[in-house]
């Protein structure tokens, strides 16, 4: 293989700066791994922490966001580390294959044969303006911190201009400042509406309506999670706070069914939705704007973990998930998975885990004395009560997460808001009736069978938009997403390898 | 009342610059995206679709859904959400593959 980067070995190489990416570099780095740190975005943050370009001389990011000052803390470690020569952080460096080091090809077939005591693992990314350019590294141990993308639910005229995602709303505001529009409806399902909503008001917006499709009353459902997270329930109430001061209605039980403008969205029509996300007819409304801000809740970008034959499981709301254990491990030796990646659960959660990841591969690398061993023994409390506090957050928040899945589980009413024209594969403008027709009339009884039939999924986005409705329209749950390459990579780039 | 985002976080961006979209000119901060100033001047799409020729613009915002696909000067396919705008840049609006009129 061409180029010499990779001769340089580091212990761990990991997927993804955001929370749970940062807290593992440098906990990593603070327990002495070699680590590198790869990146698609400028800066590190991940979307969660997604922060202004510089040259927009923000004074005041954290107006935009929860927890900066966690944020803060972690970027002035890693500026350390990255100074002290701990930590590589390769920005704007896209991950398109993992492999095992010394297997054929080293790339995506090379599962099954290795573990951390083998000789590692070569990541392979590509970078620059057209990601021309190549660089490979090595490292003993990877940890996957790949976050998510907003899961998407099509309806009549989500393809107009001015119906953004929300997460994409909220990304384009923090890095950009910008908005989408004047009168911006929020709709969808998951807190997430609530963050977008807030950020798009205190940024100047106005946002008539919050549609949430769920009803919050599911949450009560899980008492002791509830209990168990008053942080999570205070964010909630303070996000309520913040929109009521504002004049923002949030409107449970509801969704838009439908966009309508000629060359942009000029107005949507809200329905009141049943237990299973099925409009009540006759309670449709319309609600003049000029943007819609939608999204159904994340879905992990797994591409990579699961190339390398990582087990998943599935989460409550129908999202696939790494099936991890207690030390983060992935049911693939030598490979870990942290944040999002191990069940959509926030922020938070990511910190945590990033954080037990490090420390466990840290152990497992031989770098830190177990917590059953080693002579220093008030160091060894130390560390022992540190991972039991660790252990029990996690425990806590992922409990909150599950909950959270299963109140904002899709309904599966929801794709009576579809029409036969409505768009469902934006990329290869594939519509529900050609979606339906697959399923219907040709038995095709998944994602992968309706998009060899339909070419929904076969586009630019590799399925990401639509994967989750058409999976659902076929009677599935959301897809894995399994794709050999992780991002579009030049031709010349796969022929090298 | 007239709250905006950049008053929001208390920006002191550097002197602004500005590009053409389609011959017009679009004025862009420092460190903006394409996307990022298209929507700041009102537009909200540039690009047509392969079949329909519907127009499309910024939908994911992250650089995941390619709907934000661009002409950057004489270069197709580049995602407008990700490519940060640059002082004189060229961005024309992208029809179906973005191939027509390259005469290549």
């Amino acid at each position: 293989m061409p180029g010499s980067e990779h001769d340089i070995a580091f212990d761990l190489g990991i997927v993804g700066a955001g929370p749970a990416g940062l807290a593992a570099a440098v906990t990593a780095a603070d327990l002495g791994l070699r680590t590198v740190l790869l990146d698609t975005a400028p800066r590190p943050g991940g979307q969660f922490y997604r922060q202004p370009a510089a040259g927009l001389g923000a004074r005041r990011p954290q107006a935009l966001h929860h927890h900066w000052r966690a944020f803060a803390q972690l970027a002035r470690r890693l500026r350390r580390h990255i100074g002290d020569g701990t930590v590589l952080h390769l920005a704007e460096h896209h991950v398109w294959s993992v492999g095992a080091v010394g297997s054929a090809g080293s790339s995506a077939s090379s599962a099954s044969s290795s573990s951390a005591d083998s000789a590692g693992w070569l990541l392979h990314a590509v970078s620059g303006p057209e990601g021309l350019a190549a660089r490979t590294v090595r490292a003993r141990a990877v940890l996957f911190a790949t976050g998510a993308y907003e899961r998407q639910l099509p309806f009549p005229g989500w393809t107009l201009p001015g119906v953004v995602g929300a997460g994409g709303a909220q990304a384009m505001l923090k890095a950009g400042l910008v908005l989408p529009g004047q009168r911006v409806v929020v709709a969808g399902s998951g807190p997430l509406l609530l963050a977008v909503a807030a950020s798009l008001a205190a940024a100047g917006a106005r946002v008539p309506l919050v549609a949430e499709a769920a009803g919050y009353a599911g949450y009560t459902r899980g008492v002791s999670a509830l209990a168990a997270n008053p942080g999570k329930l205070a964010e909630g109430v303070s996000y309520g706070v913040r929109l009521l001061r504002r004049r923002v209605a949030v409107r449970t039980r509801s969704a838009v069914v439908a966009a309508h403008g000629a060359d942009r969205v000029a107005s949507v029509t809200v329905a009141r939705l049943d237990r299973d996300w099925r409009p009540v007819p006759g309670s449709e409304r319309r609600v003049s704007c000029d943007a819609v801000a939608v999204g159904h809740g994340l879905l992990p970008q797994l591409e990579l973990p699961v190339e390398l034959g990582c087990r998943t499981r599935t989460m409550p709301d129908g999202g696939p998930a790494l099936e991890v254990d207690a030390c983060q491990r992935t049911s693939v030796p030598g490979l870990w998975a942290a944040g999002e990646s191990t069940g959509v659960g926030g922020a938070e959660l990511a910190l945590v885990e990033g954080e037990l990841a490090a420390r466990s591969i840290t152990a497992e690398l031989g770098g830190l004395p177990p917590t059953g061993g080693g002579d220093h023994h008030g160091g060894r409390r130390l560390e022992r009560r540190l991972d039991r506090r660790l252990d029990r957050r996690r425990a806590r928040l992922r409990d909150f997460a599950e909950l959270m899945a299963t109140v904002h589980r899709p309904g599966p009413g929801w794709s009576d808001w579809l029409t036969a024209d409505t768009e469902v594969c934006r990329c290869e403008e594939v519509t529900a009736g050609q979606v339906r027709a697959a399923v219907d009339q040709l038995g095709a009884g998944d994602q992968r069978t309706v998009k060899l039939l339909t070419r929904a999924g076969m586009g630019w986005c590799q399925g990401r938009m639509c994967g989750s409705a058409v999976a659902r329209l076929a009677g599935q749950d959301d897809p894995v997403g399994g794709r050999p390459l992780s991002c579009p990579v030049p031709l010349g780039l796969l022929a090298q390898e | 009342m007239s709250r905006n985002p950049l008053d929001l976080v208390r920006a002191r961006p550097e002197p602004g610059f500005s590009f053409t979209f389609d011959g017009e000119p679009v004025p862009a901060l420092p460190g903006q995206t394409v996307a990022a100033a298209l929507w700041s001047s009102g537009r909200m799409s540039w690009r047509t679709t392969r079949d329909g020729g519907r127009p499309r613009g910024a939908f994911c915002g992250m650089g995941v859904c390619f709907d934000c696909l661009v002409v950057l000067d004489g270069r197709p396919n580049v995602r407008a959400c990700l490519a940060p705008a640059h002082p004189g840049a060229q961005v024309t609006t992208q029809e179906g593959d973005g191939h027509a009129g390259l005469g290549a």
